[in-house]
């Protein structure tokens, strides 16, 4: 494989905090190594900005490795910038050429306010998760496989829900900034394996009313969250939400 | 959990959109196939729109369908309502746009579009209802002239769909419309399962094809109607 080192343009989105207007400001990254990921890249230019005096750019970033879901880089038109089941830190320049403008924008939602540039607070899936993404008694150690039958293809469907990281990605690229596949995923999740079904019902009813609460727009099913999501998460999690919240919501007994 | 709860939440919105969605795509077939019976004009010449026009008779003089006539206004109207709210409460999820939009890369536009199609798909309907729905039930224009068949006199709607394609506008107005309809119920069709809860892939996959041929399928009739009328294919 070709290593080389590239020049790129960066527009990059800079705002003090959240209640100062923010704009565009324009960058030039050079000798960048093509082997660097995305955020290394960003680091090279804040070294750059301080030995000038200025304010580096503030970006949110954790375990490097495309676990954690706390990269959240908008990133010419995508989040996550352009490659499939990716996250941010795991994007590497060799996506770009030399001479590229790349123009890097926070997840834009009104429940993800800016913080500061291109870090947003997404506290508001906490608050959903805090609200039943969860299971109220301690299950314990894992038990003998014959003493709690899980059926196979829900144990799958549950694992490649729970592969969520909620890192906001399908937030960002819906055009309605609708939560539902974070909020489905973290529902599937749970609402499939033994341990979590006695509070389905309550879960799903008190997630989505988190979720309405926080000002997520509704779904429209036009499947842009599913495109992006680093984990690939299926959509198909959404319309069982929608299927587990219309039985809990008509049922419910109080 | 009140019903009030469950229908102001953003899944119960949806709900009610998929299900009158749905709910206006069975009116579709039913409408589709009567309005095709001036179709018999091109097997049987001596026909002139006489089984369609019987047809249109027996479904304003039957008092189970005038009943849920009521029902499909009601239904559209709050589809319409609830669309444009659902549109206002999702646009106002996002204050501040993107620089660089993601356009077609991950959703088709025409998903992302369903309140621009259904926008144009209501200013269609008021002309469709001014050109024969209003007539029929109130005003008579144009079907002042009755028809007998063996002895019962009826609305020559054919007449009245002749008279109405003759103008190119009308025809063109009318493809346009249909064309909306195309692409409005190419994701729809799909969307509103989705929204009710079908999540088997088995029957995802199976209801997209049945939504592409649906949508294809009853948007060429449609349209196939003025063009045949005005290029006097049928007379």
């Amino acid at each position: 494989m070709e290593h080389k080192n590239i020049n790129v343009k960066l527009k990059v989105w800079r705002q003090k905090n959240s209640k100062e207007k923010g704009s565009f400001e324009t960058y030039n990254a050079n000798n960048i190594s093509q082997e660097m990921s995305f955020l290394e890249m960003f680091d090279v230019l804040n070294e750059q900005l301080i030995v000038e005096g200025k304010d580096p750019v503030a970006f949110d970033h954790d375990c490097r490795e495309g676990i954690c879901g706390m990269c959240s880089m908008y990133i010419n038109g995508r989040p996550h910038g352009p490659w499939q089941a990716n996250t941010t830190c795991q994007l590497h320049m060799r996506a770009f050429n030399d001479g590229d403008t790349i123009v890097v924008e926070p997840w834009r939602a009104n429940a993800f306010p800016v913080v500061k540039d291109l870090m947003v607070d997404r506290s508001a899936f906490d608050r959903v998760i805090q609200a039943g993404g969860y299971i109220s008694v301690n299950t314990g150690n894992a038990v003998d496989a014959n003493a709690l039958p899980v059926d196979k293809a829900k144990a799958d469907a549950a694992f490649a829900a729970a592969a969520c990281i909620g890192c906001g990605a399908c937030v960002a690229a819906c055009k309605n900034s609708s939560a539902m596949l974070f909020v489905s995923a973290k529902a599937a999740h749970l609402n499939q394996l033994p341990q979590g079904e006695p509070e389905k019902k309550t879960r799903v009813i008190n997630m989505v009313a988190q979720m309405d609460k926080e000002g997520f727009g509704a779904c429209t099913n036009t499947g842009a969250c599913e495109a992006v999501c680093p984990k690939e998460i299926s959509i198909t999690n959404i319309a069982r939400l929608n299927a587990d919240y219309a039985v809990a919501s008509l049922t419910a007994t109080k | 959990m009140t019903f009030k709860q469950m229908f102001t939440s953003t899944i119960g919105k949806k709900l009610v959109m998929g299900l009158t969605g749905l709910f206006l795509i069975s009116f579709l077939i039913i409408h589709v196939s009567i309005n095709a019976t001036i179709f018999a004009d091109l097997f049987n010449p001596d026909d002139n729109g006489t089984m369609f026009n019987k047809a249109a008779h027996f479904m304003a003089s039957t008092v189970l369908i005038r009943i849920l006539e009521v029902g499909l206004m009601g239904g559209i109207l709050l589809h319409i309502i609830q669309g444009y709210m659902l549109t206002l409460q999702n646009k106002k999820a996002r204050s501040t746009g993107y620089a660089v939009e993601m356009g077609n890369k991950g959703s088709k536009w025409y998903s992302r579009s369903m309140g621009l199609l259904g926008t144009l798909l209501l200013l269609f309907f008021i002309l469709h209802f001014s050109h024969f729905w209003v007539p029929a039930r109130f005003t008579e224009a144009g079907l002042e002239m009755p028809v007998e068949y063996n002895g019962v006199l009826m609305h020559d709607m054919f007449g009245l769909m002749k008279a109405t394609f003759s103008e190119l506008w009308v025809v063109v107005a009318y493809i346009v419309a249909c064309i909306s309809l195309f692409w409005h119920l190419l994701h729809g069709f799909q969307s509103a399962f989705r929204t009710i809860g079908v999540n088997n892939n088995r029957y995802l996959l199976l209801l997209n094809s049945i939504g592409w041929g649906f949508s294809v399928l009853v948007s060429l009739l449609f349209a196939l109607m003025p063009v045949a009328m005005y290029l006097k294919w049928i007379e």
